[in-house]
């Protein structure tokens, strides 16, 4: 059986792999199934997010050549170009869309990802990512503010200079105004994570209120802190 | 000159092979030039795509060869154009003469041959046009999945029809084929066509996890073993030392292997127990491959000179101790404890580079040693020389990166741990990205000789010139 070609074939071939694919591939199906995967829609209609509205609030001409009128339709439409774009792109290659319970990631970027938050049309295939060139996206809405956005795509280094984000300068059109790849991107990452109460801004605390020179008072503050960080980790 | 120290017995008694038109070796030649040409291609996207780390992409702008879509081209040029290119002509060249029948039909070889050319190269259009799916490994553009697929039946009915006719024990490189064969076919539909149409959400991350791993355990890993268990005793002109510890390393890797996938993934949302499952596995994958390597260097014992003096063989050891060294990390860097501060960082791409380069890579490379005098009818290598020198730039190189990117990885999770603003993690990486730019670099201008080599080569084979080669040249052509 071990060297016959019927033994190779069915059970290594086979059976092995359908074992294999049932255990570590249908199992985790069976056990997500009763989340229904939303539609873009579906979840376009549980509440535009400030920047989206913002955006056509910014460049209502643009914004209504390319989607229209500020309807769930066409925020829907935005966030599925938005994800094929960030798939076209390879941006899920430096990015990743989960946080981990360890590595202090809750601190940095917020709560720890959950299933629920991976049962729509837009995470077919799933983006969790497997390399962070950059930071986690998942929990980024609001994080920034649009016009933020639009200089970094322009060219990351105007806001971040060490940054080797590529520079997505086709994300525009000739007056540099966002076109409709710019404003689609622009929006689904604004929408990433929009369904959590709060979570933290981290390394904008860092950059705008550099940490004053320590006193007593301060020292100890920052001890608390330390404390904290260390009973999360 | 008789043949052959490995495979059934029955074989033995037979003359040269290839006095029986067993073998197309025009075929195997196509596929080896083919693949080394997309080997080349995905080379250089890879050093312009490491070039973005630098602040320094000579295409920044250009949307056609936006940097993320070339690290695509990168990796799919790889897997689907060097790695199954190499390994398509390996069979063409192993499973008759293992076999003693052909394949199918000729015209069906020629007609994958195109076929699949045509996918590669719609792959690399499709994904500089901006159509890649989200499947790591697996981005080849929606459309050109049903093609593959039908193309990897079309090889499955080629290379399995003369191991069906062939009557008798098969020798082990056949397990690995036959098995390699069903398994391409299906990883690749699951991968791409499960999480695509009907699966979403977490769980479709399970079946990416599967897909990753399936691809390289189950379509590059059991050919590249099969082709060694086939070239390593024909050099070596001895027997594969022992026949038992070929059942386990066969029969493990076929149940743990698949068990793998999710390994990918820890510390997502999907099912800690399965994760847990798939660590386990990973560990127990590689106590199998122990035993595979015990093997292969018990039968080196005594031939161990040959290291020195041939050069097909010292590219597949060389693979092998890296081999067996990023199966040993596997086992480590797959544990929570690793996972945490590795994860996500430059240690897993150093890890990918001494899989894909260091290992298949140098197995293919000393394949391709082995066996291009012979295919363009040269009596041995040009050089000799710019043999030696392709191997050391390869080997050095690949240290310094893998060492590097290691390096860089600890340095990354660490300084993400320690809540580092992000901007100064890219600070402190970028003197590793420097290293890791000129180790490819110099692996390139390895390839870059190689070619130089072949050229020359085939131009002496045409002309029926004599040999300069010698032995450590790999001119060692009396299969
Ligand atoms: C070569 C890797 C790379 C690619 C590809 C890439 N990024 Fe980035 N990205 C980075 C790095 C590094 C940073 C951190 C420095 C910075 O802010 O520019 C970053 C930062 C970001 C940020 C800011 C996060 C924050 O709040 O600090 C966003 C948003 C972002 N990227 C989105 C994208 C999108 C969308 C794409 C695809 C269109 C993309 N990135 C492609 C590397 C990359």
């Amino acid at each position: 059986m071990f060297e016959s070609k019927s033994g190779v074939l069915v059970i290594a071939g086979l059976a092995f792999f359908i074992f294999a694919f049932i255990v570590m591939g249908a199992l985790p199906w069976t056990i997500y199934k009763d989340q229904p995967e939303l539609t873009a829609l579906e979840l376009a209609d549980r509440g535009l997010t400030h920047e989206f509205v913002g955006l056509a609030e910014q460049f209502p001409e643009r914004f209504a050549e390319y989607f229209g009128d500020v309807t769930p339709g066409a925020f829907a439409e935005a966030l599925t170009l938005g994800r094929d774009v960030y798939v076209a792109e390879a941006c899920w290659h430096c990015h990743s869309q989960f946080v981990r319970p360890v590595a202090r990631e809750d601190i940095r970027w917020g709560p720890v990802a959950h299933a629920r938050e991976y049962s729509n049309e837009l995470q077919r295939p799933v983006l969790f990512g497997t390399r962070r060139v950059g930071p986690d996206l998942s929990r980024e809405a609001g994080r920034r503010s649009n016009d933020w956005h639009i200089a970094h795509f322009y060219d990351p280094t105007s806001v971040v200079p060490l940054s080797v984000m590529p520079r997505y300068t086709w994300f525009f059109d000739e007056n540099r105004v966002p076109n409709k790849k710019g404003m689609a991107v622009i929006s689904f990452v604004q929408w990433l994570g929009c369904w959590v109460d709060e979570y933290p801004y981290y390394e904008e605390g860092l950059y705008s209120n550099p940490a004053p020179m320590p006193s007593a008072g301060a020292d100890d503050e920052l001890a608390k802190h330390g404390d904290a960080v260390d009973e999360k980790a | 000159m008789t043949t052959i120290a490995a495979g059934p017995p029955r074989v033995a008694g037979l003359d040269r092979a290839e006095s029986l038109p067993l073998v197309n070796e025009r075929v195997v030649l196509c596929y080896f030039v083919a693949s080394f040409t997309f080997f080349i291609i995905a080379l250089l996207a890879g050093l312009a795509y490491s070039l973005t780390f630098l602040q320094s992409y000579p295409f920044a702008g250009i949307e056609w060869l936006s940097p993320g879509r070339v690290r695509m081209l990168h990796t799919n040029g790889l897997a689907y154009g060097f790695i199954a290119n190499a390994f398509l002509g390996g069979l063409h060249w192993a499973v008759p003469r293992l076999t003693l029948r052909s394949v199918l039909s000729d015209k069906l070889s020629w007609l994958i041959f195109v076929v699949w050319q045509l996918i590669v190269l719609s792959t690399a259009v499709g994904l500089l046009a901006g159509e890649a799916q989200a499947v790591e490994w697996g981005e080849t553009p929606v459309w050109i999945d049903p093609v593959a697929v039908l193309g990897l039946l079309l090889v499955g009915a080629n290379m399995l029809t003369p191991v069906i006719r062939f009557k008798g024990p098969m020798y082990v490189s056949l397990w690995y084929f036959i098995a390699a064969l069903v398994w391409t076919a299906l990883t690749y539909t699951m991968g791409n066509f499960f999480p695509q149409y009907w699966i979403g959400g977490t769980a479709s991350g399970a079946i990416i996890g599967l897909f990753i791993h399936d691809l390289v355990g189950l379509f590059v890993t059991p050919i590249g073993w099969g082709l060694m268990y086939y070239f390593v005793p024909i050099i070596l002109k001895k027997p594969i030392w022992s026949h038992g510890l070929s059942l386990v390393g066969f029969w493990g890797l076929a149940f743990f292997y698949p068990l793998n996938g999710i390994h990918h993934f820890l510390y997502t949302p999907i099912p800690m127990f399965l994760q847990h499952g798939a660590i386990l596995a990973t560990i127990a994958v590689e106590l199998v491959v122990t035993t595979v390597i015990v093997n292969f260097f018990a039968t080196l014992r005594g031939s161990g000179d040959a290291l020195r003096t041939n050069l097909p063989i010292r590219w597949f050891y060389v693979g092998m101790v890296f081999y067996f060294t990023t199966c040993l990390q596997c086992a480590f860097q797959v544990t929570l404890t690793f996972q945490r501060i590795i994860h996500f960082s430059d240690w897993v791409v150093g890890h990918a580079h001494l899989v894909m380069f260091g290992v298949f890579g140098f197995w293919i490379l000393g394949m391709m040693t082995y066996l291009f005098p012979r295919l363009v009818g040269a009596s041995g290598w040009y050089s000799a020389k710019l043999n030696s020198w392709h191997f050391w730039l390869s080997a050095i190189g690949m240290l310094v990166m893998v060492l590097d990117l290691t390096m860089a990885g600890l340095v990354q999770g660490f300084a993400w741990d320690a809540l580092m603003i992000w901007e100064e993690t890219l600070r402190a990486s970028t003197p590793f990205w420097l290293v890791r730019t000129y180790a490819g670099g110099a692996m390139i201008l390895a390839q870059f000789l190689f070619l130089y080599n072949m050229v020359k080569t085939a131009s002496m084979g045409r002309n029926g010139a004599a040999v300069s080669g010698g032995i450590v040249s790999g001119g060692k052509i009396d299969v």
